[in-house]
């Protein structure tokens, strides 16, 4: 086991590094999700509420975290590098897994800084509605990884992803919008724990089939 | 016709004009398909005729 | 499906079933007291959003034993049900929003569960399709098809659920479609119905396989023959 703990690391501690030296990704989710904060303060009526403010804000993330997951393969694809590690790598959901990792690693440095601007901007953000978008981003990150792994594989894919992911992401959308807004969080963060782990246990079990040839 | 029943004319309808376009796309798929067998069986033929 | 009824025998079936269908519908069944005439409606309403469950799960167990047995027969045929099961998505959707119509006023509801987890349904297949046409044809488009159709029967309940919840917070009021408890004559139209609905569609998807393999058949022929 400790074999495919150390294949998960090592690659994603890859993407990290890659990511570190050559600053594509992070920077223009960060750009990119306080730039849609401030367009939905214009998009927002005066006296639209706290609770369209939240709606709003989970619009924000699903985007932000299409932006990201679009750039997931791109090291691999730029170097054609997939084949290879797929055939050098043991188990293949360890590359899911890795990737799954980082891509949360990135649009989780892209929160730390969108919730407390989201908090200034707008309005606050208690620890249900915290934990909603942490379940959520686990969520969204497990089945976008696969499906931008899937939408790699073909012509246009910058145009497929968003398509994708989009309605696998709607239940998502449902928990953490009531886990914010809803006066009985517990329910929705039930629902985001199911929906995390059913759709882990399907990519984990599935990404072997989408990378092989 | 009451309000009513236009309505339930259009779900009826709806359906029924569905499954009719649906009959014209697969006649015009049988259409290629005949068109392709038939190129086919002209090769198969001036195949025949050569060797 | 094993060929123990010829697909013109089907045919029959389902025209016969159609005929009673319709019959039964119209002419049998009373009229609902409460929603009048346009209660109607359910009776293909209803059965056509059952049959598209149907399918999409046929096409996700066809895509399972694509991922088992890695065969392009079950590529089509999980193809074909998706294809199919998208056909009657739409029709639930354009029914159901006919019947929104004309029981509320409304063309289109939020506030009715069935119909919002068809129109995510819907997005979600029609994805299907343009992930499907985006890779080029061989055993890798097989298994990614395979694998986003398993993602779809896996979305149906989870999504159903979090439009059950969604309702919650975002419209608490309820229309509901469960009027008076059916009687006889009228759960008999319906089942007819449904089998009518359901032979119609098994039509319909051995038509078009039949079309798909004649298709593929002949790509291998004209490879054969050298052009």
């Amino acid at each position: 086991m400790s074999g495919y703990v150390g294949d998960v690391v090592a690659l994603a501690r890859k993407d990290l590094l890659l990511e570190l030296r050559a600053r594509d990704t992070l920077p223009a989710m960060l750009l990119f999700v306080v730039s849609t904060l401030v367009v939905f303060h214009f998009a927002l009526p005066q006296g639209a509420g706290d609770d369209a403010a939240y709606g709003l804000l989970w619009v924000a993330l699903v985007f932000t975290a299409l932006f990201g997951l679009a750039r997931a393969w791109v090291p691999e694809r730029e170097h054609a590098a997939l084949d290879g590690l797929v055939l050098a790598t043991g188990d293949r959901s360890a590359i899911w897994l890795a990737k799954t990792v980082a891509a949360l690693a990135f649009l989780g440095a892209a929160e730390v800084v969108a919730l407390p601007a989201f908090a200034v901007l707008f309005a606050p953000l208690d620890a249900a509605a915290v934990l909603g978008v942490v379940l959520a981003s686990v969520g969204i990150c497990v089945v976008g990884t696969l499906a931008s792994a899937m939408a790699a594989a073909g012509r246009g894919r910058e145009v497929i992803l968003p398509l994708l992911v989009l309605p696998l992401s709607i239940p998502l959308v449902v928990g953490g919008v009531g886990a914010s807004v809803s006066s009985e969080p517990r329910t929705y963060v039930a629902f985001l724990c199911l929906y995390d782990a059913v759709f882990a246990i399907l990519s984990w079990a599935s990404f072997e089939y989408v990378v092989t040839e | 016709m009451s309000a009513g029943e236009k309505y339930v004319a259009a779900a009826y309808g709806v359906v029924f004009l569905f499954v009719l376009v649906w009959v014209a796309i697969i006649a015009a798929k049988l259409a290629r398909l005949e068109r392709e067998t038939g190129e086919l069986a002209e090769l198969a033929r001036g195949r025949r005729h050569d060797g | 499906m094993p060929a123990r009824i010829t697909l013109p025998t089907l045919s029959v079936i389902s025209v016969a079933l159609m005929a009673a269908a319709v019959t039964m519908i119209f002419f049998v069944a009373p009229e609902d007291a409460d929603q009048g005439i346009s209660q109607k409606i359910f009776y293909f309403h209803v059965p056509i959003a059952l049959t598209a469950y149907v399918l999409f799960g046929l096409g996700a167990w066809k895509a399972l034993r694509v991922l088992w047995t890695r065969g392009e027969r079950y590529d089509l045929e999980s193809y074909t049900a998706i294809h199919q099961g998208t056909i009657f998505g739409a029709l639930t959707l354009i029914t159901g929003a006919i019947w929104a119509k004309a029981s509320w006023g409304v063309w289109w509801t939020w506030s009715s569960n069935q119909l919002v987890l068809f129109l995510v349904l819907f997005l979600f297949y029609c994805a299907y399709f343009m992930l499907r046409f985006s890779v080029e044809a061989g055993p890798r488009r097989e298994r990614i098809s395979a694998v986003y159709a398993l993602f779809g029967v896996a979305l149906i309940p989870v999504s159903f659920l979090a439009i059950r919840l969604a309702s919650d917070f975002i419209h608490p009021t309820v229309f509901t479609r469960e009027g008076p408890q059916m009687t006889g004559t009228m759960f008999g139209a319906f089942c007819v119905a449904w089998a009518a609905i359901v032979v119609l569609a098994l039509v319909m998807y051995s038509v078009e396989l039949a079309g798909k393999r004649t298709d593929a058949h002949l790509r291998e022929l004209r490879e054969a023959l050298g052009r």
